[in-house]
């Protein structure tokens, strides 16, 4: 039997598609897939993302334990107000999940988790926390609900009333809470916006509130083109316990400044960055008509040289964009092969949209 | 879901033809227009191919899958419908309308009392 969130009958009342997604019964869509897609670009929907998984850190150690367990480096988060993106990493320097990680108050850190790896988290961080004075609280009390797109400030406010008429000062990834709600200007989308945390017993009322105020539902369908538009990894496809940040195109979430910080990882990291990279994810778009699929191989002068993670097509755009992990001494045209036919792709450095606008830049121009 | 029309042809893959003459026109059905999503991308045969039945003969792509549409008759193919290369989701709004894909002039016309009625294929696959 599929979980489902406090939100399922809401779902169920505007005709969503449901599918099962990491064992929870999610809309797809609620009709079109295309028009949600396009409605977050042009002005605001909402996700229900209730099914990903809220940890609490708390204890006198909470600070230390996640300098040494996460690969960024909580340090940054110098005030109780931001969030961090990072991910956490096996001793092989292997993704275990992609996290964003909120600094609440001193010794109060909370950790959002994708809902497929809820289990093997909890059990990874309770494992690793042993020598630490920290606890570890998966809060099933409490549901999300992304509200993104070019009106969600505005909008939430409207909803939220006068007491949240910060949120319009708020920068991205920092976070304020009041009243057990807590709303950081964070999401998946490319787009502006918040993501919600809210007790699961004032989740429906505000889901309608947001109804009410124009806020149309989007389903994971759409979540999955916006993210790739945004040029944002998805865990399982894009990324695994197989693949280091370094090839993954998160670099940039790892933090090696503090030399005496050895967080789980490290070494691998290190010596990985020292024998040199061999791949690289990158960003793929193919001008001919089509659609991009997920596993495709990429090809170079009649060899593979890559395959395709995450493929799909780009309704802002109107042409199909994939995110590939490819060899890095590829500068050559590159191509895929489709019924028998070679169709060349672009290559390109991700995001391909950003707030509503072709953003991307290609790579191996000839 | 659309009602699947009376006076229709179906075949397992889910095609439908409709016969004017020694001239079939073939689309996909509403189930299956329905299964695939929202369509971005239609690949059509040329005119002038010619196919026996159950040769693959077009793609239909969706964000989520690529699927084959198969010729359920055998013959030259005599007209495509180019529109779909522009609003592939004519498709998905009017599967049996101006979503049809091409047009077949048929070599064997017996072969079409090999398929389903409407009834047949409601029963099997939309109930």
């Amino acid at each position: 039997m599929a979980k489902q969130t406090p939100l399922y009958t809401e779902h169920q009342r505007a005709n969503a598609q449901l599918v099962d997604f990491a064992g929870w019964d999610m809309p797809l869509h609620y009709g079109s897939q295309i028009q949600e897609h396009h409605h977050v670009r042009q002005a605001v929907s909402m996700f229900d993302v209730s099914h990903m998984a809220v940890l609490d850190v708390t204890g006198t150690d909470s600070y230390k334990f996640l300098r040494y367990v996460l690969a960024n480096d909580v340090a940054k988060l110098n005030t109780p107000d931001r969030a961090l993106y990072t991910c956490l990493l096996n001793p092989q320097g292997g993704i275990i999940d992609d996290l964003i990680v909120y600094y609440l108050s001193e010794n109060y850190y909370r950790i959002v988790l994708n809902a497929s790896r809820r289990e093997v988290n909890f059990a990874w961080f309770t494992e690793q926390s042993t020598a630490f004075e920290v606890s570890l609280d998966l809060r099933e009390d409490l549901c999300i609900i992304a509200v993104q797109g070019p009106k969600a400030i505005a909008t939430v406010i409207e909803v939220m009333g006068e007491s949240w008429q910060e949120l319009a000062q708020l920068k991205p990834f920092h976070t304020m809470t009041q009243d057990n709600i807590q709303i950081a200007r964070t999401g998946y989308t490319g787009e502006d916006g918040v993501e919600i945390i809210v007790p699961a017993d004032e989740t429906i009322l505000l889901w309608q509130r947001l109804v009410d105020a124009g806020v149309e539902p989007c389903g994971l369908g759409a979540r999955d083109t916006l993210r790739l538009e945004a040029g944002l990894n998805l865990y399982g496809a894009d990324m695994t316990t197989k693949t280091s940040p370094l090839i993954s195109n998160l670099a940039w979430t790892v933090s090696f400044k503090d030399p005496s910080r050895q967080f789980i990882g490290r070494a691998a990291l290190e010596a990985e960055q020292a024998k040199g990279l061999k791949q690289q994810l990158v960003g793929l778009i193919m001008e001919d008509k089509g659609v991009l699929r997920n596993n495709q191989a990429v090809f170079c002068e009649g060899e593979q040289i890559g395959e395709i993670t995450s493929g799909s097509f780009s309704p802002t755009l109107g042409q199909a964009i994939a995110l590939a992990r490819i060899n890095t001494d590829v500068n050559k045209s590159v191509y895929i092969e489709r019924r028998g036919k070679k169709i060349s792709v672009k290559i390109v450095r991700p995001p391909f949209v950003r707030f509503g606008e072709k953003v991307y830049e290609v790579y191996n121009e000839e | 879901m659309q009602e699947n029309p009376e006076h229709l042809y179906y075949s397992e893959s889910h095609e439908w033809v409709s016969v004017n003459g020694d001239v079939a026109t073939i689309g996909i059905t509403d189930h299956a227009q329905a299964q695939l999503g929202e369509l971005v991308f239609v690949e059509l045969p040329e005119v002038g191919d010619v196919l026996d039945a159950g040769d693959e003969i077009a793609v239909v792509e969706s964000v989520k899958t690529a699927s084959d549409v198969y010729t359920p008759v055998s013959g030259e193919v005599v007209e495509i419908n180019d529109a779909l290369l522009e609003e592939p989701q004519l498709v998905n709004d009017q599967p049996y309308a101006e979503g049809w894909l091409f047009k077949i002039k048929l070599e064997k016309p017996a072969q079409v009392e090999e398929l389903m009625s409407a009834a047949e294929y409601t029963e099997q696959y939309c109930e």
